[in-house]
């Protein structure tokens, strides 16, 4: 027994002497208060979603000089909004978040902190919550999209070229997330821009109903290649698809940032959005009192929309070039990803749509978005709303 | 001969019993040295220094009032769903389904939420969600303990299984009613009308919960320690046969004490969809189903204990979040400590029921010849 105690007792006073350590250095040196910036996101680095989130962060905190604290891991639930308002707690003057699921959350984290600028990527209700610190954040990826998909159609000319297959053969297989507005933005952009070089290409898409969900991802494009798919993309955010593709040798198109690490013999090229851009425009607004866009879309110009270096090794050859040619005509507006003279939907040519702008539990169509002779991608607002299905593409599930 | 060189030797003995404060004693100890080898791993390997390892950690749970209340409200949380698998644990009828008993009354909570809310008055709604919930969590319970009474099945398959089956289940409706079309989430439900959320107790959003599982950890307690049920559990529990022989009904024990069990995961899940999140996703219970597992045991199924091990298990959690994003560490790391802390726990309970003698080497080397 006194033993026990004895032993306690040391343990006791040596946690209760490096406790009294730091408090004396905590008196000693009191900190200017800096310009802190939080930032929250739904998993880790080990998503290629979030990573690109993460780098750009550290980016664009590192570059303004600013205090920043990074959230990993918090899930689309009450936690959202428990941690947002810790980080307020805390000093954060903007708080950021990067999945669509934290929106709600978001919003009534700003309610309760009007002080604090609450900066929400991917969201849609920004533009209707009427919050004077509530924002969403999203960029034209489709722009994005289209350039990998002139890259995707390059090689497939390339294979057929080479004998590889016939051109009617040339399909593309996708994997994608979810039946969700913005991955069907995704997908139909990045054929439009293969079949704009490769007119003969049709796509075949298959959903996984996760964000992320590496097996789902890997079989999703196992499956894709088994059914004749000669190149692969994906819209969800694991190494699954791309990983698939390096085993089995199939050219990929990917996202969210370069796998050419992993995938040296199949990795063509990835676009991209920068986040970069609008967490210093947003810090910068926020640090010198200045308006921030309720509704931000950034773009080819302002350097959200990128693509990643193009892999030689996989790509077509003059890859880079016809990417630039087609990136000046979309930034001339000569050219328009939705133009509706190049896909028809039910083999009719569209002259008018009316799309779920302003999100409601009915999904009530609301806004026209043909006008000028293109789908206005965006334009309505930040976070992508084209949910046509065009002829050419074939979804093999629609569960999700 | 060789053996003498050896010098001391050591026994493991069994020990009768332990006065209860020397037990405490270890256990106390054993999560003091626990702490000290995290702040040392720390330290070695980011070069954090242990006492702003420690204040970070404390700063997790502790650092705010609002932190202070969320840490109070996760205790509560994972105290009630630990409370709700004792009953079944002490009848060793292993329930590992906790989590999908949880997400079936969710979503019970929630279509209602979201089917009911302009057909009911809302106190009448919150009323009909909880009795929903209640029922909901009891049969996903049920349903193993029925097949346990009747076939003898395995029932950690079973209910393992079930979590599973819920699992879809809940996609499923979360993809008929997402928000908006296609996004696979269906957001806050109910947002700007509150309709379905539970009211704020005390003018607080935290004291409902906590109110919850102080009362649950009341009645569970009494309804094991006092009641016939409860006595009739444990005699089952002990042995099928001696309950038998006095004339138990042990299937009616088994799915009675599951109908138990299952009905407080559905207060569960009420709490979780009408008092807390307002929201139905996949991974409402994050895991902590098997979590009360875990305390359940480490307070060897005493409802009281249980609240210090659920505070021990939820401090950890929080602190070592604080402690990962403090120092930018991957919050496996968090997963590293918690596994450090509990492995000395655990281990801990060797030395409560063991204690380890010397014995000189002469004496030793005499038996051995």
């Amino acid at each position: 027994m006194k033993k026990f105690f004895a032993i306690m007792m040391i343990l006791v006073l040596s946690l209760s002497l490096v406790s009294c350590g730091k408090k004396q250095e905590e008196d000693e040196t009191p900190e200017a208060p800096k310009f802190k910036v939080g930032f929250i996101f739904l998993h880790d680095e080990n998503s290629t979603y979030d990573l690109n989130f993460i780098n750009a962060a550290v980016a664009a905190c590192e570059a303004l000089g600013v205090d920043y604290v990074l959230r990993t891991n918090v899930p689309e639930t009450e936690k959202c909004y428990e941690t947002a308002a810790e980080l307020a707690d805390s000093g954060c003057s903007i708080v950021f978040a990067d999945s669509f699921g934290h929106e709600d959350f978001m919003i009534s984290a700003a309610k309760e902190f009007p002080d604090v600028w609450f900066c929400h990527a991917t969201g849609t209700k920004a533009h209707t919550e009427n919050l004077p610190n509530y924002f969403n954040a999203f960029a034209s990826i489709y722009e994005g999209r289209y350039l990998a998909g002139v890259a995707a159609g390059m090689k497939l000319n390339e294979m057929i070229a080479n004998g590889e297959f016939t051109a009617e053969e040339a399909k593309i297989g996708y994997i994608g997330a979810f039946t969700y507005a913005e991955v069907i933005s995704g997908y139909t952009s990045f054929f439009l821009g293969a079949r704009s070089v490769c007119p003969s290409a049709t796509m075949e898409v298959t959903f996984t109903g996760s964000w992320y969900d590496e097996t789902a991802e890997k079989e999703g494009a196992n499956t894709l290649m088994d059914r004749n798919c000669k190149l692969i993309s994906q819209h969800a955010d694991s190494m699954g698809a791309p990983t698939a593709c390096e085993n089995r040798g199939v050219p990929d198109v990917s996202y969210n940032g370069s796998t050419v690490a992993s995938c040296p013999n199949t990795f063509i090229v990835s676009s991209r959005i920068d986040w970069t851009p609008y967490f210093k425009l947003a810090i910068e607004s926020k640090m010198n009192g200045k308006s921030l866009p309720t509704d931000y879309t950034g773009t080819i110009a302002t350097g959200s929309v990128v693509l990643t270096e193009v892999n030689d090794k996989a790509a077509a050859a003059g890859t880079n070039e016809a990417i630039e040619t087609t990136k000046k005509a979309l930034e001339a507006g000569t050219l328009h990803v939705f133009d509706t003279a190049t896909f028809t939907v039910g083999g009719e040519t569209l002259t008018s749509y009316l799309a779920d702008v302003d999100t409601d539990p009915a999904y009530t169509p609301d806004t026209e978005v043909i006008e000028n002779g293109y789908f206005n991608e965006s334009a309505k607002r930040s976070a992508p709303y084209f949910d046509l299905q065009i002829d050419g593409i074939t979804l093999l599930d629609t569960a999700f | 001969m060789q053996k003498k060189s050896l010098g001391t030797r050591f026994h493991i003995e069994k020990r009768a019993s332990l006065p209860w404060h020397q037990s405490l004693i270890i256990r106390l100890l054993s999560v003091v040295a626990a702490f000290l080898v995290c702040a040392l791993l720390t330290m070695i390997i980011t070069g954090v220094d242990p006492a702003s390892f420690i204040s970070t950690m404390f700063y997790g749970s502790f650092g705010t009032p609002r932190k202070m209340w969320i840490t109070a409200q996760n205790i509560a949380v994972l105290l009630c769903i630990s409370l709700a698998v004792t009953p079944s644990f002490l009848m060793k009828f292993w329930n590992e389904g906790a989590d999908g008993q949880i997400l079936m009354a969710s979503l019970a909570s929630a279509a209602c939420m979201i089917k009911l809310s302009d057909k009911l008055p809302n106190w009448l709604l919150i009323i009909v969600m909880l009795v929903l919930s209640v029922a909901a969590g009891a049969l996903w319970a049920v349903i193993p303990a029925f097949f346990k009474a009747q076939f003898n099945t395995n029932e950690t398959l079973f209910t393992l299984m079930l979590n599973y089956i819920a699992t879809q289940i809940v996609a499923y409706f979360i993809v008929r009613w997402e928000v908006p079309k296609g996004s696979g989430q269906i957001g806050i439900i109910n947002q700007s009308s509150e309709i379905g959320w539970f009211p704020q107790l005390f003018g607080s959003k935290y004291v409902f919960s906590i109110l919850t599982a102080a009362l649950m950890t009341v009645f569970i307690y009494a309804y094991i320690r006092y009641s016939k049920h409860g006595y009739e559990l444990t005699v089952v529990g002990e042995s099928t046969n001696t309950a038998r022989y006095i004339g138990i009904d042990v299937k009616k024990v088994i799915v009675r004490t599951m109908a138990l069990s299952g009905a407080m995961a559905g207060i569960v899940g009420f709490l979780l969809v009408s008092g807390i999140n307002h929201t139905l996703t996949t991974t409402l219970t994050g895991g902590q189903g098997f979590t009360a597992v875990m305390v359940s045991w480490l307070a060897q199924f005493n409802p009281i204990a249980m609240i210090a091990t659920s505070f021990l298990i939820i401090f950890l959690e929080r602190g070592a979040i604080e402690i990962s994003s403090a120092f930018t560490l991957n919050q496996s790391f968090s997963s590293i400590l918690t596994g450090i802390i509990l492995f000395f726990l655990i281990g801990s309970e060797f030395f409560v029921s063991y204690r380890i003698r010397r014995s000189a080497n002469t004496e030793a080397g005499k038996e051995q010849e």
